[in-house]
């Protein structure tokens, strides 16, 4: 969701900072789920990602004063999110974390993509939703970090390259070599599985006769 | 110039987001016709992106916009006071 205002959120910003503090509220309320699952991202788990996330959205409230409008206020945001993340990361553990902040990818390789000629023709309808949501985040948490975050800002808060580029600080070529590299991934860890959705309609589509 | 598959799947993620050039779309869009291989692979990646896309399936915790205001409420009371 990409419905970011800068006029509301400049004037919005200036009545806070003038003293009407509860506008807040409504100033943060369309970043809450990118800042969400940019934690969750980083974090793996929902509670430390909400607490981190109630901690980023009071430092972006104490802090409100240095946001200068360079950025879009969502990306000033998810640095905000992201430097909170990651300042967790190095105290709960000894992670590399040099990986997430790497600007050079390993080359996007050779992959081979799965070959389910079959898959396509899943009617989405008939998956329960609940089961396939389980099987979409276990397939996104499976993904090394870097390409996580990318996914989750592009695909699920469909951010654009550029704003993806500057919330997790690296180029915008970046950006695009690990989004390929997540679908790739994606694609080839979820086909498998979801074809164990196709009822047995094998034939039908005059694949695999 | 002659795609082979390995090719397309390279710009497969590029080629759904509408970022190859004209040229490069038309070599793409010409071996899919004739590789059932190829097409099957752009629409079950493409299928990927929608399906992870759905706000649906990914769901904020529930009670997790009202605990996050009432922190809220609590640092600007605290400011306050």
């Amino acid at each position: 969701m990409n419905l970011s205002n800068p006029e509301f959120e400049a004037e919005c910003i200036q009545r806070i900072l003038a003293g009407e503090k509860q506008l807040f509220h409504e100033l943060i309320r369309p970043c809450e789920r990118s800042i969400f699952f940019l934690l969750l991202s980083l974090l793996g788990n929902e509670t430390d990602a909400e607490d981190a996330a109630q901690e980023t959205v009071i430092k972006v409230y104490l802090n409100l004063r240095l946001f200068r409008g360079e950025s879009q206020f969502k990306t000033w945001v998810l640095s905000i999110a992201r430097n909170e993340g990651l300042g967790r990361l190095r105290k709960v553990n000894s992670r590399r974390e040099d990986s997430l902040d790497a600007e050079t990818d390993e080359t996007t390789g050779d992959y081979t993509p799965a070959i389910l000629t079959s898959w396509r023709e899943i009617p989405l309808e008939e998956l329960e939703r609940k089961e396939l949501g389980e099987i979409l985040r276990a397939a996104i948490d499976s993904l090394p970090a870097i390409y996580r975050n990318v996914v989750l800002l592009r695909d699920i808060e469909e951010m654009d390259v550029r704003e993806t580029a500057q919330a997790l600080r690296i180029t915008e070529g970046a950006v695009k070599v690990r989004l390929h590299r997540a679908r790739a991934l994606l694609q080839k860890s979820l086909a498998p599985k979801l074809k164990g959705f196709v009822p047995k309609r094998k034939g039908l589509f005059g694949w695999g006769l | 110039m002659r795609i082979d598959c390995k090719h397309v799947w390279e710009y497969i993620s590029a080629y759904i987001d509408g970022e190859v050039d004209a040229e490069l779309r038309a070599h793409i869009d010409k071996h899919l016709e004739t590789c059932e291989i190829c097409s099957a692979v752009l629409d079950s990646t493409r299928n990927v992106v929608v399906l992870v896309a759905d706000g649906r399936v990914f769901e904020l915790p529930a009670g997790f916009s009202q605990r996050l205001h009432e922190r809220i409420d609590q640092e600007l009371k605290a400011e306050t006071g």
